[in-house]
């Protein structure tokens, strides 16, 4: 395992840029941050009151605080506000720095941030006031307002493509190839859930099934794994495992995903062979997912140690390892006789924590506590990321496992055909967990925008810089092989 | 330019021509299927109704799709094609904190329980975990002409008033009683199920025959059971303790029809529904719903020995022959 040269077979290249550091890409960097922290603590402190009132129903059950109105505000916010801002940010740093140039458009970049922000306060509005349309999940909000999202996404793209245009290398870095790639698929997954022509009826189930599915797989994860594939070499100082296992990861990733949404309706009227095929490609799914973590793993190896060391490496890490499970889990969710089980119930709640928020969240704090500093020349404080860390891990750990644990109760309950009011009752210890882990996950969001405010705008902290002492995983690496 | 071409436009290309075939082309064509026997459009009320439901999220913790799976029987036949013909935007649902809606206009007929549901949960079922909806409805001094004040039991009620639905409140309800399911008969869905089809309910009285059969052999009356079919199917209404609530759902404990030796019109009563009736000198308007259709005759001889032997009712016990009699007499 010393010998690192001759197991990169691709001509990796290292994600170093070559352009000075540019200040004003710099601050969109930070500003986009800045922002996605505020969708951060405004939709989780929505996601706590939820949980909250599954013990307590009668708790703020007015119009504008009743469960269902707010339920919607917490996915859309933490997805169109919180992910999405947080990983177009970094995207955008990434992407001029692969290419060693400049960003295209700074302009572009700031109206790009004013439209994802207007979008999500005027669709967080609108479903405070009571307008969606059918509880289409993860396209709740009125089309115009979707609209609006979409513009977004087209400055994004036009503003991304342009500066790959720019490099001044031959060959695109594969990190830029997931973050391009992923900003059109998106375009595409708006454009479809916002036409009206073919949603009628059982077609419209069709496309929510294809919308809620792509809207996270061909969106969060190509743009985290982007992410992944600059800032984990960038930590460890080292090239990529192999660039042959990201291209493949890559293309089977784009065959595969778009045809698996309908598994969000097995057993429905939809046609057999939608729910067949999505049961297929659920299964097909396992080759880009374990090809991807591999390549990630395998760029790790030699250095898990440092992990303890560095925390960017540790969120990277569980990134990383929750992408692998979560999209695993995905894929047994998937088969008929345990979709007979675990559909419908809080199960599903678990998984999209494990996946939207170990996965997604982590790859987004990674990708900011690994690269922000590098950007504006201020590091956090050790301890401000250990805490945020260890509460966030503990967090959703406790609440992945609570939901994990009482949704197969609650889908036991339904097959030996209890009263349905029992699986309520059997739900409500595991529900209280949940709850508990919730407060640990928010209060760590309080920690990560205490140490975006020293990462911006603040008095810096201590930690040393995200880049790993090269000589340090040296050291292990040789204490590996005495061993 | 080149590799950014291949890469870039390759990979939207591609993606385009799946989304075509997966999503778009069948959604085209689904959009077409053609309404079920009996499955009509929404009234204007109810149309409206379904505005109220999915803006206060309601879909969010109640399903609309019955599944052709043992565990989904308790809500209806499998949910058929021909079903969500007049379903836009769909609703069907991802989870089940509560109970599916499919068939709740059948299941649930009594306006007065939704209004009474709606504005406390717990009023009528104690564990429930579903949000109050206190703001669909006012709270007046006396009941204006033309209005029917809901009969909120008095521990969950206001102090002071009578409680009277909004609009948005009846144009939920409106909405709620609407979906019922329409029978197919002989129907079971996707041939292609495998093994899961086969625990598929087909149709109410092919259901019930092997039961009826059964009984001819030795019943004896399990207690368990009854309670617990007691729990799913009466006691929203009745209540556990078999008090009902005054005023909107009749007691059965000292019931007349209840705590009676002759069996006769108790049995009628769980297969048919009843509506209008006068119990112990009140008249009570809600409607109950039949049972005949959804239950075998073992199933009621338990939920009617249930009641018979529990809060203080001491009645005969009955047997599933004498449930087949009164269902072969008909209505």
């Amino acid at each position: 395992m010393a010998v690192t040269a001759q197991s990169c077979p691709a001509p990796a290249l290292t994600p170093t840029g070559t352009a000075d550091n540019d200040p004003r890409l710099s601050r969109i960097f930070a500003a986009y941050t800045v922002s996605a922290t505020f969708w951060l603590l405004f939709a989780t402190a929505i996601g706590l009151l939820l949980a909250f009132k599954f013990g307590a129903p009668d708790f703020w059950a007015a119009k504008y605080l009743t469960f269902g109105r707010l339920r919607p505000i917490h996915t859309n916010g933490t997805f169109y506000g919180f992910a999405s801002i947080a990983l177009v940010g970094a995207a955008y740093y990434v992407t001029a720095r692969s290419c060693g140039t400049r960003l295209y458009s700074t302009k572009l970049a700031w109206i790009g941030l004013w439209l994802f922000n207007i979008a999500a306060v005027a669709g967080t509005i609108a479903l405070e006031l009571g307008y969606n349309w059918g509880d289409l999940e993860y396209r709740e909000w009125p089309w115009l307002i979707r609209l609006v999202f979409l513009a977004a996404l087209l400055v994004t793209a036009w503003n991304l493509i342009a500066t790959v245009a720019r490099r001044t290398s031959e060959d695109i870095y594969l990190s830029n190839w997931y973050i391009v790639a992923g900003v059109l698929w998106t375009i595409v997954i708006a454009t479809v859930g916002v036409l009206p022509w073919y949603q009628h009826g059982l077609g419209q189930v069709a496309i929510s099934g294809y919308y809620m599915h792509n809207a996270v797989g061909m969106w969060f994860t190509p743009l985290a794994l982007g992410l992944f594939y600059y800032a984990i070499p960038k930590v460890l100082n080292r090239p990529i495992y192999s660039y042959a296992l990201g291209v493949l990861a890559f293309w089977t990733n784009l065959l595969f995903y778009p045809l698996l949404g309908g598994h969000h309706f097995l057993f429905s009227p939809l046609p057999w062979w939608l729910q067949t095929t999505a049961i297929v490609f659920s299964v097909a799914m396992l080759v880009p997912v374990w090809a991807g973590s591999a390549n990630f793993l395998l760029t790790m190896r030699g250095r898990y140690h440092g992990r303890i060391e560095s925390y960017p490496l540790a969120f990277l890490f569980v990134g990383v390892i929750c992408y692998l499970v979560g999209s695993t889990q995905g894929t047994v969710e998937a088969f008929r006789s345990l979709q007979a089980i675990w559909h419908f119930t809080s199960f599903t709640v678990g998984h999209s924590h494990l996946t939207m928020y170990g996965f997604v969240a982590f790859a987004a704090w990674g990708a900011v506590y690994a690269l922000l500093p590098l950007a504006t020349g201020k590091n956090p404080g050790r301890l401000g990321m250990a805490v945020h860390f260890w509460l966030a891990l503990v967090g959703v750990s406790i609440y992945v496992i609570a939901l994990s644990i009482g949704g197969t109760m609650q889908g036991l309950d339904w097959v030996h055909k209890v009263p349905f009011i029992q699986s309520v009752v059997d739900m409500q210890p595991y529900y209280l967990w949940r709850g508990v882990g919730g407060i640990l996950m928010f209060l760590s969001h309080i920690v990560f925008a205490w140490n975006v405010w020293r990462m911006t705008a603040g008095k810096p902290g201590d930690a040393a810089s995200p880049i790993m002492d090269p000589s340090a995983g040296k050291e292990i690496v040789g204490k590996e092989v005495v061993a | 330019m080149k590799p950014m071409l291949a890469i870039f436009g390759g990979a939207l290309a591609i993606y385009i021509v799946i989304v075509l075939l997966i999503a778009v082309g069948p959604a085209i064509d689904l959009s077409r299927t053609p309404a079920g026997p009996g499955v009509e459009p929404l009234t204007q009320l109810q149309a409206e109704g379904r505005e109220v439901f999915a803006g206060n999220g309601c879909g969010y913790c109640h399903t609309q799709q019955v599944r052709p799976l043992p565990e989904d029987q308790v809500f209806g036949r499998p949910s058929a094609p021909g079903d969500f013909a007049y379903q836009t935007p769909e609703l069907l649902g991802s989870e089940r904190t509560g109970p599916d809606l499919t068939n709740v206009g059948n299941t649930k007929p009594s306006d007065v329980w939704q209004y009474i549901h709606l504005y406390d949960p717990r009023a009528v079922v104690p564990q429930s975990i579903m949000p109050n909806f206190k703001f669909l409805f006012r709270v007046v001094d006396k009941a204006p002409p033309g209005e029917t004040a809901v009969p909120v039991p008095a521990q969950f009620a206001p102090a002071h008033g009578v409680v009277i639905p909004t609009q948005k409140a009846k144009a939920l309800v409106a909405y709620l009683l609407s979906l019922k399911q329409t029978p197919i008969p002989g129907y079971s869905m996707n041939g292609g199920m495998g093994g899961m089809t086969s625990a598929a309910p087909s149709s109410a009285p092919a259901a019930s025959a092997p039961a009826t059969s059964a009984a001819a052999g030795g019943y004896s009356y399990d207690a368990t059971k009854g309670q617990a079919l007691f729990t799913a199917n009466c006691s929203a209404c009745h209540q556990t303790t078999g008090e009902g609530i005054p005023g909107a759902f009749p007691p059965l404990k000292g019931n007349a029809a209840v705590d009676n030796d002759d069996p006769a019109l108790h049995i009628h009563t769980v297969l048919h529904g009843a509506h209008g009736v006068t119990i112990g000198g009140v008249k009570y308007t809600s409607v109950m719903p039949p049972f005949a259709g959804q239950l075998s005759d073992a199933d009621i001889a338990d939920i009617v020995n249930y009641e018979r032997s529990s809060w203080g009712n001491h009645a005969k016990h009955v047997t599933p022959a004498d449930v087949a009699a009164v269902r072969a007499s008909g209505k």
